[in-house]
């Protein structure tokens, strides 16, 4: 009985089992891959996300900076790998006297993918439509780096800054573009290194809208253009091809490039958000390089002969972070009590899989302005203890020392082991640690923001390669987070910003430093190198510690010998 | 019937509406909003209040409110905060993605589940049955995330038959007029990007149906053991209907009743999301996106989101309840 049944059972129950076995046509999903001969093929390039929009004016986050670096170029560039200026767009530039005058000397023959011409009136459309944009693209999320860099806008919306640097920007000739300043800044030429100040095609922004937006019933403007979602059009090295969201964005050789053409014909970025799935993509050939390695990950991948591991230059800094604000920190010897009784070593060489260096100051030494003679504090429990005593109190001392859970950032992997190694070593050094912890975004950054965490863990990683991007952001202006207003500080990195002569701007952040370090806001303990993963046989691929990296001088189907 | 299946609609109403009420309380009690997610380190208080402003979030909560269930009745959810486009937009790829990877899911798992139910019923006591059991205990057990990655690392990795992430590989390309990628393949008679996209549902289909198939073997185990001692059925097998024609009309669909309703339920709980599936297969389905609007706080994203997956899941019950008249008639829907 029933065994028809049983054979008609078996047969369904195994058909879903069937297809999943026999699912198998054995092409591989991946790009050309290995057989590929150099010159040509398609590299697959796993990402965290999606980019938001690829218009370099409009993003701060990685993965927009990343594509658009592709697509468009600035004026000045940075040398491959690392942060010093080079040509790129401008050939070459003057700076006036007075250090309001900006005059570039523009690139000859550069076309823009749209066969627009690239010149002096191009650029100066692009600086004036930065600084006249209005409603939502005065938001610090969207134009985070013009604010940064530049100030305020021609008419500020509520809440945006009121002044600017940017005065105007004038096409004298063809190829000359002058740019006039308000006031003399120090940061602008390296800051014109930035994706954000990347010139695009002004006939393309203006056929696809790229301001164009509507103001909808509550008087808010709402950005409705195609320009950075279909249509961006600029001068690098490849075009813009397709995006599908949440599966692909594809970028295609410019063939009519101006410099050292792409050897690949196409790149396409792939967003896979799961970290271990980034890594099984790369393990089964489905990409050929991801960004964000987790440190953990590295030993697997350097233990396949298959796959590489590249190294990007450390460009940022974990630090303990305290707010004077609450006692007993506004005392001195505290905060050095606590500056000694952190074993900082100890947490970077055990939880940074051999990737962090211990720090000493706020900012990697990558960036000029670091000072090697700044007052250092090794691990010494007996001295915290005296200093404690020293300044009245009893050992054991409370504190709140607050770690952010849900987050993984290059400066901390892991938060927790972090805060657990350092209680343990505070501990040790006469304190006693009540623990605070909330996750990442919003809750615990909004704590620290508004001044309510004692001792914290955060970090930063930099935007470019100047000292007003670590010390300057941290320390220039009072901070609830930090909870103190010492007006040498504020003084001495004021001065530094404007000073326009390089030597002297260099050596007023090496002093500024050194006060820093003396007067002990916070304690840094680590510098990371974040780590890219690629099949062996990718080649030419260079870090950059601020992450500008070019697909361009990538090729396939190498020797398979780590670079 | 159809006073039935009125009635029910009409019920979405006030469930819509209260639903949307709570949901709305709900994100705006969450400590941070949209404006410290976006910023992150780089949050300072004038910009967190500029974006505020720029989402109306500066207004007080029935405004907010208000101008929400306006826009909604239109269906104009708002924009995602985080990508800046349209929710509504948004939803029209991530819901097909969820449904095609859910439809697979169930196949896999109602193919597979009630023959084995029935098995092991038919063969109760027996090592079949055991060996059924502690299977169908693994599947429930198993944390998705493990079982995902030892499928890739199994069938990926060392292997090479199938893909890890992803809805269709990136070589191919095909046009996406409804983004169902099997639907879309079949309209545009891409054998190519069929067969690719069948190949890319197989791993996330059987990682996400492997506790429902565990579920739906047991319940159908269970329905069978009871059934096939019922007096009908003895009386049938006693009149002398082939043992086939018993187990197919008498004990197999009267045991279907319990298991419609847990496929029911398994089917509204696969259409909001899978997000660990999602997450390891990179699959950009309603799961990840909800999980991920939480984190950033995307109150556009949450409000639309959560209140459409409600929509469904209604709509879902009342399919499974309007099923149960079909298979029993008995069952009168009034």
């Amino acid at each position: 009985m029933g065994r028809q049944r049983l054979r008609l059972v078996a047969v369904l129950g195994t058909l879903v089992l069937a297809l999943a076995a026999a699912g198998c046509g054995g092409d591989d999903d991946g790009g050309s891959g290995g057989g590929e001969a150099k010159g040509g093929g398609t590299l697959v390039f796993g990402t965290s996300a999606d980019p938001v929009v690829l218009d370099g004016s409009l993003v701060s986050d990685g993965e927009s900076l990343r594509v658009i670096d592709q697509i468009f170029e600035t004026l000045i560039s940075l040398k491959p790998g690392t942060t010093e200026l080079e040509p790129a767009l401008a050939e070459s530039w003057e700076i006036s006297d007075d250090g309001l005058q900006y005059t570039f000397k523009l690139r000859e023959g550069v076309k823009f993918h749209d066969g627009e011409p690239f010149n002096a009136e191009a650029v100066c459309t692009n600086f004036d439509r930065w600084y006249n944009f209005k409603g939502s693209f005065q938001n610090s999320s969207a134009s985070y780096y013009w604010q940064t860099v530049f100030g305020g806008f021609k008419t500020p919306e509520e809440g945006s800054p009121e002044d600017s640097f940017y005065k105007s920007c004038e096409a004298t000739d063809e190829n000359t573009a002058v740019l006039n300043l308000t006031k003399p800044s120090s940061s602008i030429l390296g800051a014109l290194s930035l994706t954000a100040f990347a010139i695009a095609s002004p006939k393309a922004l203006e056929e696809f809208g790229a301001d164009e937006g509507k103001v909808d019933e509550e008087g808010i403007f709402q950005p409705t253009g195609s320009f950075g979602t279909e249509h961006p059009v600029g001068t690098g090295p490849f075009k813009f091809e397709s995006w599908t969201r949440g599966d692909r964005l594809t970028i295609a050789r410019n063939d009519d490039y101006w410099g050292d053409k792409a050897t690949l014909e196409k790149v396409i970025f792939r967003p896979i958000d799961d970290n271990a799935a980034r890594l099984q993509a790369l393990q089964s050939g489905e990409i050929q390089g991801y960004d964000l390695v987790e440190p953990q990950d590295v030993k697997t991948i350097e233990g396949d002969d298959k796959l590489q591991v590249l190294d990007r230059p450390a460009f940022n800094v974990g630090y303990v972070g305290f707010n004077q604000k609450m006692k007993p920190l506004d005392d001195i010897k505290v905060r050095q009590a606590i500056a000694y009784g952190l074993n900082r070593k100890e947490v970077v060489d055990e939880f940074y899989g051999g990737r962090g260096e211990v720090a000493k100051e706020f900012m990697p030494p990558e960036v000029t302005g670091y000072a090697d003679d700044v007052t250092e504090y090794e691990f010494d429990p007996e001295k915290s203890k005296e200093l404690l005593r020293e300044a009245g109190l009893t050992p054991p001392v409370k504190i709140e020392f607050w770690y952010p859970s849900d987050v993984s950032r290059p400066y901390m992997p892991d938060p927790k082991r972090n805060f657990e190694a350092f209680s343990a070593s505070l501990k040790e050094a006469g304190f006693q640690i009540v623990p605070k912890t909330a996750p990442w975004s919003p809750d615990y950054l909004g704590a620290v923001d508004e001044g309510k965490a004692q001792v914290y863990l955060l970090g930063w990683t930099g935007d470019f390669g100047d000292p007003d991007n670590f010390v300057g952001t941290f320390f220039q202006t009072p901070q609830k987070a930090w909870g103190f207003d010492n007006k040498e500080i504020f003084d001495k990195l004021n001065e530094a910003e404007a000073e326009t002569d390089l030597d002297a701007r260099e050596g007023l952040y090496q002093e500024a430093n050194k006060l820093i370090m003396d007067f002990l806001p916070g304690v840094p303990y680590v510098h990371t190198k974040p780590a890219l993963a690629f099949q062996a046989d990718v080649q030419g691929y260079e870090p950059s510690p601020v992450s500008l990296e070019s697909f361009a001088t990538v090729t396939l189907g190498g020797d398979g010998e780590e670079g | 019937m159809l006073r039935f299946v009125v009635r029910r609609l009409l019920l979405l109403v006030p469930i819509l509406i209260g639903l949307s009420i709570l949901v709305f309380l709900w994100i705006r009690a969450l400590p941070g909003g949209p404006a410290q997610a976006l910023l992150g380190e780089r949050s300072t208080p004038e910009a967190v209040a500029q974006i505020e402003h720029q989402y109306g979030l500066d207004k007080p909560i029935p405004v907010q409110y208000w101008r929400f269930v306006k826009k909604s009745a239109q269906f104009d959810f708002g924009d995602s905060t985080t990508t800046r486009r349209p929710v509504i937009e948004e939803l029209g790829q991530r819901f097909p993605a969820t449904v095609e990877l859910a439809a697979a899911a169930m196949l896999f798992s109602v193919l597979l589940g009630i023959p084995l139910g029935f098995i092991a019923a038919k063969r109760y006591g027996t090592a079949i049955d055991h060996a059924s059991l502690v299977a169908s205990l693994l599947g429930v057990s198993v944390p998705i995330f493990f079982l995902a990655i030892l499928l890739k690392y199994f069938f990926a990795v060392e292997l090479g038959l199938l893909p890890t992430v992803g809805r269709l590989s990136v070589l191919i390309d095909v046009e996406h007029p409804t983004n169902f990628y099997v639907l879309d393949a079949i309209l545009s008679a891409n054998i190519e990007a069929l067969w690719d996209t069948l190949k890319h549902l197989v791993l996330p289909a059987i990682a996400l149906g492997s506790i429902p198939l565990a579920i739906i073997a047991r319940i159908t185990r269970a329905a069978v053991l009871d059934i096939q001692n019922e007096d009908y059925v003895r009386t049938a097998r006693a009149k002398g209907l082939a043992p086939g024609i018993v187990d197919r009309r008498h004990v197999l669909r009267n045991a279907m009743l319990p298991v419609t309703t847990i496929i029911g339920l398994q089917v509204g709980l696969l259409l909001s999301g899978a997000v660990l599936t999602e997450k390891v297969f990179a699959w950009p389905g309603m799961g990840s996106w909800l999980v991920d609007a939480i984190q950033d706080r995307n109150f556009p994203v949450l409000q639309g989101g959560i209140l459409f997956l409600a929509l469904v899941f209604v709509l879902v019950n009342l399919l499974v309840d309007l099923s149960y008249a079909v298979l029993n008639p008995r069952i009168r829907l009034s």
